[in-house]
């Protein structure tokens, strides 16, 4: 790029203003705007009390970031509050419902990419929309299901109906990257006498490593983020998953502790950023995916 | 024992032969079991491979959207099946004017946030696609929005839109901008648009990371020579940028559209549908009804209001990635 100077020359040369006005500009807003509701979390999660209920005239010195941070905030959560059932309850739930879909994502979309059998064409447009089913459309039908099931306030009632909306989207993901795998490979294991369903696990997933580990991150963050099921089907306090319990054990009444709430919003979203930061690039891989197919 | 473990001598040194005498005349028992002959079947493997999903989603989709309907033609409570009623479930919520109310909100909500999505997302991918120092880890940042649990994010947003400690009230009173407070949530006009600013700002970012890749599979040369032919970069925008990347932005947008339809973390969260009813969604008014209240069959009426739009939505949108693919 940088070795084009005849074109490239022209629109640099005496622009530097343009890019301020049209690049640099532009941009620090896109990232001041979508990070300061983070930046905002974490200074109320260790600002004490007294700081925190000022009102919005009052003087003050510093009003983004604090001289006295403290940790009361975190104890709070850890000591008052099952903070730590919760996360553990959403970890765990998170990944069984991850492991689940995966499995049946990785049989469905290889089925679909694959092999031809009767309905094949039904059953594939079927998932898709599936797909598109938004969980608001069906939780109330669901909630009964749940409670017939006799799976009400239990995290199976998770488990089993997260695979709903993340199935869908692993079939879609793997059957993608299914179709970018030559034939030929499992041609050449099967005249080696392998049987398809040798080639499939032995030969085929094994490629398809980076599909499934973008699947999985994906569904993964999607599970750790649900709210309205999670909400609905459950209702001890030591069942809940993190979001709900910040909902509805940090407010009393119409008291809203926004210490201790920021704080388990900053906790409770970190271990889906780590997840995250570690898998950039399969997450948008799987996000691009999944719009893409 | 050859017939318990048929596949060690499939695989094993004489596993060629095998093959070529599967293909040719399946040397049945004495080779595989009956089994594993059963599963080579191409049309018996790929229905047991759908089993797991088609059992799973049958369960928890299929059925629950039969009863649902079901549900939103009778009396049915909590731990009551009520009486079967017809569709005046329908014609109740048809004449309520919350409802009415959550109707029309939707609509409003869905377009301006649609509209706002698109256009931030498109220039923040378009600002993103350019060499910068730092690229990785803005374009890595860019997407907390959409990672981080939303009704966690949202109370950040309800923190800030606090009627008496808002931290957005108290910068532009100090930098001059308002002398009294913005009612951000406690105004019903105002309510519903902070509710679709924090909509765009949590799902700007998926627009904006999607259209992204689909830039870089523009070539940049069409660029350079549209502009030595001397086109601006408002006319390389939609000459070549836009048309390139239409395909995408249809998928990514009807994605984005039934979501957005459907939400209903962002509304409970921030303003429980209030206040005085002003910002209520399908979702959230369903929830109010047939969850806080109990009257399942009403709720599950609510929610299935949406079902003709998302249906429309994905319609186009089957029709859409059909005709991609097929051309």
């Amino acid at each position: 790029m940088a070795g084009r100077a005849g074109s490239g020359a022209g629109m640099v040369e005496g622009a530097l203003w343009r890019k301020w006005v049209f690049f640099y500009v532009p941009l620090t807003f896109f990232v001041v705007g979508t990070l300061f509701p983070f930046y905002w979390m974490l200074v109320t999660a260790f600002r004490p009390d007294g700081e925190l209920y000022r009102p919005w005239r009052a003087v003050n010195n510093t009003p983004f970031w604090t001289t006295q941070p403290t940790v009361e905030h975190v104890l709070y959560l850890f000591t008052q509050t099952m903070f730590a059932t919760w996360l553990w309850n959403t970890m765990f739930i998170a990944i069984v419902s991850t492991m689940i879909s995966l499995f049946c994502g990785l049989l469905a979309g290889y089925a679909l990419a694959r092999l031809r059998f009767p309905l094949a064409g039904g059953l594939g447009t079927g998932i898709f929309v599936t797909y598109l089913v938004p969980p608001t459309l069906l939780f109330i039908p669901l909630a009964d299901i749940i409670r017939d099931f006799r799976l009400g306030d239990t995290p199976w009632s998770l488990i089993l109906t997260y695979p709903t909306f993340l199935i869908p989207f692993c079939t879609w993901l793997m059957m993608g990257y299914f179709k970018t795998i030559p034939k030929e490979l499992e041609e050449c294991a099967r005249i080696d006498g392998a049987s398809r369903l040798r080639a499939m696990v032995q030969i085929i997933f094994p490629i398809a490593t980076p599909g499934i580990l973008s699947a999985g991150i994906f569904a993964f963050t999607l599970s750790w983020n649900e709210f309205i099921y999670a909400l609905v089907f459950l209702s001890s306090p030591q069942q809940k998953t993190v979001p709900v319990g910040v909902v509805s054990e940090l407010i009393r009444g119409d008291v809203f502790f926004w210490g201790p709430l920021m704080a388990g919003a900053l906790l409770g979203s970190i271990p889906v950023a780590l997840i995250y930061s570690f898998f950039v690039e399969h997450y948008v891989a799987g996000l691009t995916g999944a719009v893409k197919g | 024992m050859s017939r318990a473990h048929p596949r060690p001598i499939a695989g094993g040194a004489g596993g060629a032969t095998e093959a070529a005498h599967l293909a040719t005349l399946p040397r049945d028992a004495t080779a595989m079991g009956p089994l594993a002959r059963l599963l080579e079947d191409e049309r018996v493997l790929g229905f047991l491979l759908l089993v797991p999903t088609v059992v799973l989603l049958g369960l928890f989709i299929a059925y629950p959207f039969v009863k649902g309907v079901w549900l939103s033609l009778t009396s049915a409570t909590v731990g009551n099946p009520g009486e079967f009623l017809g569709l005046s479930n329908y014609v109740k919520i048809w004449n309520d004017s919350i409802f009415q109310r959550a109707a029309y909100n939707t609509f409003v909500y869905t377009a301006i946030a649609t509209v706002g999505k698109l256009t931030l997302g498109m220039w923040l991918a378009i600002l993103l696609n350019r060499h910068f120092r730092g690229k990785r880890l803005v374009r890595a940042s860019m997407l907390l929005p959409f990672i981080v649990p939303t009704v966690l994010s949202t109370f950040a947003w309800k923190w800030m839109f606090d009627p008496t400690f808002s931290v957005l009230n108290w910068s532009l009173y100090h930098f001059g901008f308002i002398q009294t407070r913005i009612g951000w949530l406690t105004d019903p006009v105002m309510a519903l648009g902070s509710v679709i600013l924090v909509n765009i700002w949590r799902g700007m970012p998926f627009y904006a990371i999607t259209l992204l890749a689909g830039l870089q599979t523009v070539n940049p040369e069409l660029h350079e020579a549209a502009a030595l032919d001397g086109a601006t970069a408002w006319q390389r925008f939609w000459r070549i940028t836009w048309p390139l990347l239409l395909p995408v932005t249809m998928v990514v947008t009807l994605f984005s559209v039934i979501q957005t339809f459907a939400d209903f973390q962002l509304v409970y969260v921030l303003t429980g549908g209030g206040p005085a009813n002003a910002t209520h969604l399908f979702a959230t008014y369903a929830y109010q009804i047939g969850i806080n209240t109990g009257l399942l069959g009403e709720g599950a009426a609510v929610s299935l209001a949406m079902f003709p739009i998302l249906f429309i939505i994905v319609v186009i949108q089957l029709w859409y990635i059909r005709r991609v693919e097929g051309a």
